[in-house]
């Protein structure tokens, strides 16, 4: 990966949303929002918290690094990005109770998601601040960009609804697969083929 | 929230219709980069299985013995984390110990499991359900075990289809992906069976 060497903002705006995108071309933080893609409403407030954390703990990590011993990087890391989760979860349960119990352990599980830590370890650790913020935070976009379109099609064809105005006539009969997790493998398999393939026509070098 | 359910059918419906892997998506990350190789599947599923046992029913206790009396249970995301790294550091020590072809063998994958979404996952699972002690620990280890053969067959099929000629931008993770979500199919065949929320 050569985008720790980038400093110019368009340019890393331009790798996490498309060269690099954590989604298709790294294949991380899978995991924790898969599950929740089948309801746009859900996926936006979900992605929406992982961008916050990415930025947040990338800007954290960026501006404690040169107090953090490098033997206990990790941990610190860890509960650095677990503080702004508990953020998430306590402002989704005081003002969204309805989508955090929809949600449920999946919140929590934004800690574990490997985009965060590899953005801490891989940028934040080795850049200013604000730049590393700015980091964070477009490649907390670029996975809610190919999450959101991973939800349109399992909520449109799911339930022939989108953000929950019905969108089908009363007669569409729903496709259940897309309701059931493995729609969610099929989707992003074809997204990471889509994403590929294009990127193979534009002769750039396919990690 | 039924938290009445028998363990044994709860031992079986984490294993098979709620697979933690192809139901609730948790434990991907390792699972796609890991499943290349059937040896260090075996070995990483192994270990998973043992962490999950320990984690879940130690993350019980806690839960309710610690952080429920004092009334801190919103910093149970922090809480778990550190019981599971603890215990992952602890276990690599003691196999360090007791056995140095265990150590080779399961050690090496050990510190990759802290950061595996499953292990997380079913403590957090564990907690919104609801379920008591004996519940917990059958819990985590079944969810373990269908981890386990998730990945031990992801990795013979990865095997046969590595050498077949696909669509250059199919090949390696879209394929995979594809590949899951027809095993996925196939574990929710089992949903008939037995249900659990």
């Amino acid at each position: 990966m050569s985008d720790t060497a980038v400093k110019d903002p368009g340019a890393i705006l331009k790798t996490n949303l498309w060269t690099s995108n954590p989604i298709f071309v790294q294949v991380l933080g899978i995991c924790s929002a898969l599950a929740v893609t089948n309801l746009l409403t859900n996926t936006m407030i979900m992605t929406l918290g992982v961008v916050f954390t990415t930025a947040m703990s990338s800007l954290t990590v960026s501006l404690m690094k040169s107090f953090i011993p490098r033997k206990v990087r990790m941990v610190v890391q860890t509960l650095i990005i677990a503080f702004y989760v508990i953020i998430v979860d306590i402002v989704l349960r005081a003002y969204l109770p309805e989508v955090s119990r929809n949600l449920g352990p999946y919140v929590g599980l934004i800690i574990t998601n490997c985009i965060i830590m590899g953005r801490a370890e891989a940028f934040a650790q080795s850049n200013r601040p604000i730049l590393s913020f700015w980091d964070g935070m477009t490649s907390g976009l670029g996975y809610m960009g190919v999450l959101l379109v991973i939800a349109f099609v399992r909520e449109l064809l799911g339930f022939g609804s989108l953000f929950g105005v019905r969108i089908f006539p009363e007669g569409f009969t729903p496709w259940t697969i897309m309701v059931m997790p493995p729609s969610a493998f099929f989707l992003i398999g074809l997204i990471v083929w889509i994403g590929k393939t294009i990127m193979h026509r534009q002769g750039e070098p396919v990690t | 929230m039924a938290p009445a359910i028998h363990p044994i059918s709860l031992f079986f419906a984490s294993i098979f219709t709620s697979n933690i892997l192809l139901a609730n998506f948790l434990g991907m990350c390792s699972f796609i980069a890991i499943s290349k190789d059937s040896k260090s599947a075996n070995g990483l599923g192994l270990a998973v299985v043992v962490v999950l046992t320990i984690t879940t029913a130690l993350n019980w206790v806690v839960l309710n013995y610690v952080l429920v009396p004092l009334d801190l249970v919103y910093l149970r995301f922090i809480v778990f984390i550190i019981v599971i790294a603890s215990v992952v550091q602890m276990l690599e020590m003691i196999i360090d110990r007791v056995s140095q072809t265990l150590y080779l063998s399961l050690g090496i994958f050990l510190p990759l499991i802290t950061v595996n979404c499953a292990i997380l996952g079913v403590s957090l699972f564990m907690e919104i359900r609801q379920y008591n002690f004996v519940q917990s620990a059958i819990y985590g280890f079944g969810s373990g075990l269908g981890w386990w053969l998730a990945i031990m067959a992801l990795s013979a099929i990865r095997k046969k289809t590595e050498k077949s000629k696909v669509h250059a931008g199919l090949q390696g993770a879209g394929l995979t992906f594809i590949t899951i979500g027809f095993m996925a199919m196939a574990f929710i065949g089992f949903a008939g069976l037995l249900q659990v929320q």
